[in-house]
């Protein structure tokens, strides 16, 4: 069925789509409509579930990794404060290999608070051991979390689908809500190998030793590994069933291109745009956007971005201390020693700032520029004055 | 009303009552359903409120742990003593946790009971919050609070649940101190104004009222909550054969009280006939024997102003 939505109805409608039965929450701009759909849904019978109205966000997600443990498919969504307070139980749900999927609408941290969009908040916590996608509509935020629970299910890890705040959770675009009955057919009901059951008593969440403690980190690790393969599989069949497919990366307009820029999320949209103006202009410029970031498709980067001079990485949100974001040095990391380019890394649209068209020009410019003569490593846009940097 | 001394555990009591500890004791089941081989120390009390627990829960038991000795001592991978499915996740989340465990039984229709067992540290202070949580949204879970007054697990650091006069690790005497210098954080109350079904507190000194107890707790519809008392030899400094006498002498000398608020009515359980003078109690404890007869007079007044209230209203 075709409607047009907003972006936290579409996550509304997967979650309702993929039968979650346990859904914990608690308010926090911008993620707060999501859950409200929900407690719609479930108020009005269309949704079988029990929804937990908990105290905080820390709480949340123990709900989640409660209910998991027990064998139901759970779901919880936050942002921001929420996802920061949630970091000790970040760690504990991928650890104990409980697949909770949450969405994770994409807002600023504090201090200053500010409640509008940048991917600070989850790319703070990209080593905490969950999946990670980045969308860029909301038709892909509800694939991605119908595709959340299938490898999160196949693998064993939680799968954190983050939206920017209001740019998507707060946007109505025309979404495709599948079939249930597709949806069935895809994703089977539930049924983890460990859980929490008399007939069958296990022990979850013991103390491991020095002795112990780090084979559980490398099969977590190879689980990671595996999920990469996994999600490429699971959206080819995806694709097949319901005609949408996102791959672990997206390429526009990089077959010919001079320059290129990287990006993750809805920022994707609008450099699309810019990448077609300029090329009216003669410019041929190119985009690649990350979708999966965790696990980081080193190969499929490294593969599309290996033969440019200049790669530009734009991205909303900074490592303090060392410059650039966190996915600027993901992939100047995964291009060591396969590539000679000088990667730039944009930071931009911290708090919510706008990234206008002539911004994203502008860092093409300089991409251009970095191949006739020297440029920073680092630049901030859209900040006053930038331009003299 | 006719009163008799119970022959299990010497608790003056009425006829009746000691009748059904009998039947509760003869009906105790042999199986243990917590394994040897834990780690505890020796004369810990807390793992006697574990295992007794088990007892009165029976293999329909889901247990909810948060982080603290009785996790630590329990799961040393790739060992287990449980034989009742368990899972520990953090320290402050054991009422969340439990209210995901409980929502998914109830999803999957089962009758099975979830029961966390969790120290004072993680009830009383980091805890405290998601158990209120739990409580007021009416979870059905049943939530026991094993206090040994302090973090034992870490090495004796005073928590909320700590006494007044006590000395800790990060409460010690010294020239301007004598310990702890605040009174014991009153947990079961703070419970019971969550309009909560049951609530009750109890000692490993009288098991079979603390199992009587955990039995009214897991058969009650909603939350349910028991505050026990388990003796620590280490953190409390006493001869680890003396824990069941300890946990008897906190109850004897008035200064741990067992009651029950069923329903929001509150009913004193035992009414010692003669109270023991509380310095019978501290001086037989290394946290207390640095106590000067000022601060001991103080909390034999502080423990004679309660229960003159408390003989006043029964």
């Amino acid at each position: 069925m075709r409607d047009i939505v907003e972006g936290s109805r579409a996550v509304a409608e997967a979650v309702k789509l993929c039968r979650a039965k346990v859904i914990s929450a608690y308010p926090i701009t911008p993620q707060t409509h999501i859950v409200e759909y929900l407690a719609e849904f479930v108020a009005n019978g269309e949704l079988d579930a029990e929804f937990v109205r908990v105290e905080s966000e820390h709480s949340a997600l123990s709900v989640c990794v409660g209910a998991s443990a027990t064998g139901v498919r759970t779901f919880t969504a936050t942002s921001s404060q929420g996802l920061a307070l949630m970091f000790e139980v970040l760690f504990i749900a991928s650890g104990l290999r409980l697949p909770i999927v949450m969405v994770n609408a994409n807002r600023a941290l504090s201090a200053p608070i500010s409640i509008w969009n940048d991917q600070s908040d989850s790319t703070a916590v990209r080593d905490c051991g969950w999946i990670q996608v980045y969308v860029e509509t909301n038709q892909e935020a509800l694939d991605s979390v119908i595709q959340a629970y299938k490898v999160a299910e196949k693998v064993l890890l939680p799968f954190m689908v983050c939206m920017d705040g209001f740019v998507l959770t707060h946007t109505y675009e025309p979404v495709d809500i599948p079939d249930q009955r597709l949806v069935d057919d895809y994703l089977p009901e539930y049924d983890p190998p460990i859980k929490l059951d008399p007939e069958n008593p296990v022990t979850i969440g013991p103390i491991a030793d020095p002795n112990y403690y780090m084979e559980f980190k490398l099969v977590q690790d190879e689980a990671m590994n595996e999920a990469k393969r996994v999600l490429k599989d699971e959206d080819e069949k995806f694709g097949e069933i319901f005609g949408r497919r996102y791959g672990l990366i997206e390429e526009y307009g990089t077959d010919d291109a001079d320059v290129v820029l990287v990006t993750m999320g809805s920022l994707a949209g609008t450099i699309k745009d810019v990448v077609d103006r300029m090329r009216e202009k003669g410019k041929n410029v190119g985009l690649v956007r990350v979708r999966l970031y965790r696990p980081f498709p080193k190969d499929e980067i490294v593969r599309a971005l290996k033969d440019f001079e200049v790669i530009g990485v734009i991205e909303k949100d900074n490592c303090f201390g060392f410059g650039g974001g966190a996915l600027f040095h993901d992939v100047r990391s995964a291009l060591y020693g396969k590539s000679n380019a000088k990667v730039i890394g944009f930071v931009a649209g911290l708090g919510g700032r706008d990234i206008p068209y002539w911004d994203i020009e502008k860092a093409y410019e300089m991409c251009y520029e970095a191949r006739v003569k020297e440029v920073p490593d680092v630049v901030w846009i859209g900040v006053r004055d930038w331009f003299r940097r | 009303m006719l009163f008799v001394r119970c022959k299990e555990c010497g608790a003056k009591l009425s006829a009746s009552r000691c009748f059904e500890f009998k039947l509760a004791v003869n009906n105790l089941p042999d199986e243990e359903l917590l394994s040897y081989g834990h780690r505890a120390c020796s004369g810990c009390g807390a793992i006697i409120a574990v295992r007794l627990a088990l007892k009165a829960s029976g293999r329909d038991v889901i247990v909810v742990q948060p982080t603290g000795c009785m996790e630590v001592v329990t799961t040393p991978y790739p060992e287990t003593s449980w034989k009742v499915p368990y899972i520990h996740v953090a320290f402050e989340n054991a009422g969340a946790v439990a209210s995901g465990v409980w929502r998914a039984l109830k999803v999957l229709g089962k009758k099975t009971k979830v029961l966390v067992i969790g120290g004072d540290g993680g009830t009383v202070d980091i805890g405290l919050q998601a158990l209120s949580g739990a409580l007021e949204r009416g979870e059905n879970i049943t939530y026991i609070c094993y206090d040994n007054e302090a973090y034992m697990n870490t090495g004796v650091q005073r928590s909320g649940a700590t006494p007044f006069g006590a000395v800790t690790t990060t409460s010690p005497a010294g020239k301007l101190s004598f310990g702890e210098d605040r009174p014991k954080k009153d947990m079961p109350h703070i419970v019971a104004s969550h309009n909560v079904p049951y609530v009750a507190t109890a000692s490993v000194g009288y098991p079979m009222d603390y199992v009587e107890k955990v039995k009214k707790a897991l058969s009650v519809e909603g939350p349910s909550y028991i505050h026990v008392l388990t003796p620590c030899p280490t953190g409390w400094g006493f001869d680890s054969s003396k824990s069941i006498e300890l946990g008897k002498l906190a109850v004897d000398t008035g200064m741990w009280i067992l009651y029950e608020i069923e329903n929001g009515v509150e009913k004193i359980n035992y009414i010692p006939t003669k109270r023991k003078p509380v310095v019978e109690y501290l001086k037989a404890q290394r946290r207390f024997r640095h106590l000067s007869d000022d601060i001991i007079s103080k909390i034999q007044e502080e423990v004679d102003r309660v229960w003159e209230r408390i003989l006043k209203s029964t």
